[in-house]
């Protein structure tokens, strides 16, 4: 017996997150550091449970073990519920046969099972590797107050970067007219957020006959897909559905590439930014670490940081933001940077302008990245990065936009 | 560490409550926050869990609304459990009104130790802070056959300073000859850490005549009265204890957290002391901050000087303040351009602007709860 819900969740958190190489070897992209004690999807999660969203399924397939072991039974994020609560979806074997998820909107399609448990009336669909803080719940009312069948969550984005998203094309009453994936000439400036508020009936059938038109095409070696944007959303357009857009606006970071990730982090420094981590009304929930508070030494040197709990500071921190438990020696100098968790950056090391990942030894000696002043070639510049549980000897350097994966 | 199902926690959490009595008078001594993001509570229950015992009672007395509030259902320490967990114990005295002694409050809530499985019993208090595995101590217990094995420590003792300490006297074979209550001494001397391990049936048997002769003092009747012929063991903590007896010796316990080797003896990785989960942001530090020897909980947002202090989850230090040699408790919310050294807040204090307290290291300023300045 499952009770109904009005709204379920979907969270597709299968990504590999392939430009994030070096940060995710090991884990999926959903599971990537952020913001000094933070998971990516700390965020959507957060999200779904201060709108009131109670069921959510997390759609996983690369390298699940860590985010698995993160989510557990969803507690942090109050979402071990009797009746509904977190649920981490892998691909699975029927009768039928296995096979993986082949795309975003195959991916929901495999699961339409666990949706139809809660008979819900509308289902989000949410991506795994935004920042940013969003009230589903008004989505949804503005959803049912345009008795759409599919809302869209659109950012206003400068014209000149409007090529990298698919964008909404929209009449005076946010109707959505039309929808064009990365335009040369983009004719809007209105980008999709990957965030989506379906009526489950209409999402349902949409679901089935792209299932079934990608496989009747793929068995006549026809090219197919079965994605949301490319697919269902194409496919409602062109049946005249009612689908809307509803603009967003606050802070919104796609953290796609490692240098994004680097920014979303020193975004967080910026005393004019509009994502405050410390507000009690609308929490970020994590996973917590049981780590004594971190201790401040008598060398160290910090402004205009964070730094997280569990954490030994007697070096030189600017502009900078630590994770637990890392340990940033005597003499150690670190700007512009972010250091994941139990990362140790050693005495005579600098580390400027870097990420260096979770659990990696920086000895003393070694110099990670450089400022862009002192690049000649600004094309040349860019974000040095250390992969996780890597040890830079103190006789190496790493230059701007390399990355390490393995002990130097 | 493998569940130990034969051995029960019992935590008395308001015992020497009137030690402490400014800080106190809100809560108990097991809801006095400590170390920047714990209460005392979390010392005993860490211990227990992270030895293996996780059927744990935690014994109340009077104002145990922040106890409640802290432990809520033990989810944070693992002891939300179907096989023990853990078990609020609210006061309850069959001589009407409030239990005046351990023998008394065990007495009270004898059915719950009844229905435990279990075959041996550690209790311990509050009021002192250490971190401590108990399975060493219950193998010592087992082998010497001893009717009572009491945990102590080698610590200095000033009987001017120190109160609730009581000194044993142990022969080479580690029996304990003697136990003295705050005796006229100074010096290095074994101090009991108001731990000890029992079988349930002696303790059953003690309880209950207790009862009958309306005795309750368990350090009086049992440990110091001769005539009850008991073989009591002492086994030897070697690791740094605090004892909380007094405003000033909770001051200290807490600025000697700034010491790394403290630091060590207390938050061993393989022993994590666990606590309710606050969910605060990482700490931020502003333009102009400047952060020396200190100790500096999640949620705090820092944009003047902070040395040899410790601050709790959630402090707001404004620009050109100076905080020095102080325990800000959890939520305070200081101004700018602040002079403040020696002093110790309570929760939610507010400090304004342009304040100046110094208090002294032998007898700091504490400003209570909710407190405006």
């Amino acid at each position: 017996m499952y009770t109904k819900k009005k709204v379920v969740a979907m969270l597709l958190a299968g990504g590999q997150g392939s430009r994030l190489y070096a940060l995710t070897k090991n884990v999926a992209k959903p599971a990537v550091p952020y913001g000094g004690k933070y998971r990516l999807i700390d965020f959507p999660l957060s999200n779904c449970t201060n709108s009131g969203i109670d069921t959510v399924g997390v759609l996983t397939q690369y390298q699940p073990l860590v985010l698995n072991e993160y989510i557990g039974n969803g507690q942090p994020w109050d979402l071990d519920k009797m009746n509904g609560g977190v649920h981490v979806l892998p691909p699975y074997e029927s009768q039928a046969g296995a096979s993986w998820y082949e795309g975003t909107a195959n991916a929901i399609y495999q699961n339409m099972n666990f949706i139809r448990r809660y008979d819900p009336e509308y289902v989000v669909v949410l991506g795994g590797d935004h920042i940013y803080k969003m009230d589903y719940s008004k989505m949804v009312d503005f959803h049912i107050a345009n008795e759409a069948d599919c809302t869209i969550s659109v950012i206003d984005v400068p014209l000149a970067e409007a090529s990298r998203f698919g964008i909404m094309i929209c009449d005076e009453n946010n109707k959505v007219t039309d929808f064009v994936e990365k335009p040369k000439e983009p004719k809007s400036t209105l980008a999709s957020m990957g965030i989506y508020v379906f009526s489950w009936k209409k999402l349902e059938k949409y679901l089935i006959e792209n299932e079934n038109d990608a496989n009747a095409k793929r068995e006549k070696g026809e090219a197919w897909s079965k994605d949301f944007g490319k697919d269902i959303i194409t496919s409602m357009l062109r049946d005249n559905q009612r689908l809307f857009a509803y603009e967003f606006e606050g802070y919104w970071k796609d953290v796609g590439t490692l240098d994004s990730l680097w920014e979303a982090n020193m975004d967080l420094l910026s005393p004019s930014l509009p994502l405050d981590l410390h507000d009690k009304s609308w929490r970020i929930y994590s996973r917590s670490s049981y780590v004594p508070p971190q201790y401040i030494g008598n060398n160290a040197k910090i402004e205009n940081s964070m730094i997280a709990e569990g954490s030994v500071v007697d070096g030189s921190i600017d502009f900078s933001v630590l994770f637990a438990g890392v340990t940033v020696e005597e003499g150690a100098v670190v700007n512009y940077s972010i250091i994941m968790p139990g990362a140790v950056i050693k005495s005579g090391a600098v580390v400027e302008y870097a990420i260096i990942g979770s659990d990696s030894v920086i000895e003393g000696g070694a110099h990670i990245g450089r400022s862009p002043e002192l690049v000649e070639n600004k094309d040349d510049w860019g974000i040095a990065v250390v992969g996780h549980n890597v040890t830079v000897s103190g006789d190496k350097s790493v230059e701007p936009k390399q990355i390490i994966g393995e002990n130097i | 560490m493998s569940v130990n199902y034969n051995v029960l926690g019992l935590i008395f959490a308001s015992m020497h409550d009137t030690s402490v009595s400014e800080i106190t008078e809100h809560r108990t001594m097991g809801s006095i926050p400590f170390g920047g993001r714990y209460r005392l509570i979390d010392f005993p229950l860490s211990n227990f869990v992270n030895s293996g015992i996780s059927s744990v009672g935690v014994i109340t007395k009077a104002n145990y609304g922040s106890l409640l509030d802290h432990l809520g259902s033990g989810r944070d320490w693992d002891l939300a459990r179907k096989n023990g967990g853990l078990c609020l114990l609210p006061p309850y005295s069959q001589n009407g009104g409030m239990y005046k002694g351990r023998l008394d409050a065990l007495a009270n809530i004898w059915s719950y130790v009844e229905h435990s499985k279990a075959q041996y019993v550690v209790l311990a208090n509050c009021d002192v802070v250490t971190t401590i595995d108990l399975n060493p101590a219950l193998i010592q217990h087992k082998k010497s056959e001893a009717d009572i094995t009491l945990i102590y420590g080698r610590g200095y003792y000033d009987d001017e300073k120190n109160k609730n300490t009581a000194i044993l006297q142990l022969d080479e074979e580690n029996i304990v000859n003697d136990v003295l209550l705050n005796p006229r001494m100074k010096g290095e001397f074994n101090q009991w850490l108001e731990m000890l391990i029992i079988s349930k049936d002696l303790l059953k048997q003690i309880v209950f005549e207790s009862v009958s002769k309306s005795t309750f003092s368990f350090t009086r009747e049992v440990l110091q009265n001769k005539e009850c012929g008991y073989k009591i063991m002492g086994y030897e903590h070697k690791e740094m204890f605090m004892r909380i007896d007094s405003k000033e010796s909770y001051f200290a316990a807490n600025k000697r957290l700034l010491d790394s080797d403290a630091r060590k003896a207390l938050f061993k990785p393989k022993m994590p002391v666990y606590t309710k989960v606050g969910d605060n942001a990482p700490v931020k530090y502003g333009l102009e901050s400047s952060i020396k020897n200190s100790l500096i909980a999640d949620g705090c947002i820092i944009e003047g000087t902070v040395e040899n202090s410790i601050l709790f989850r959630g402090v707001k230090v404004g620009k050109g303040t100076v905080i020095k040699d102080s325990v800000i408790m959890q939520g305070a919310v200081i101004g700018n351009n602040c002079k403040l050294s020696e002093i110790i807040t309570d929760k939610n204090v507010e400090i304004r602007s342009d304040k100046i307290l110094n208090g002294s290291e032998t007898y700091p300023v504490y400003i209570k709860k909710n407190g405006r300045i």
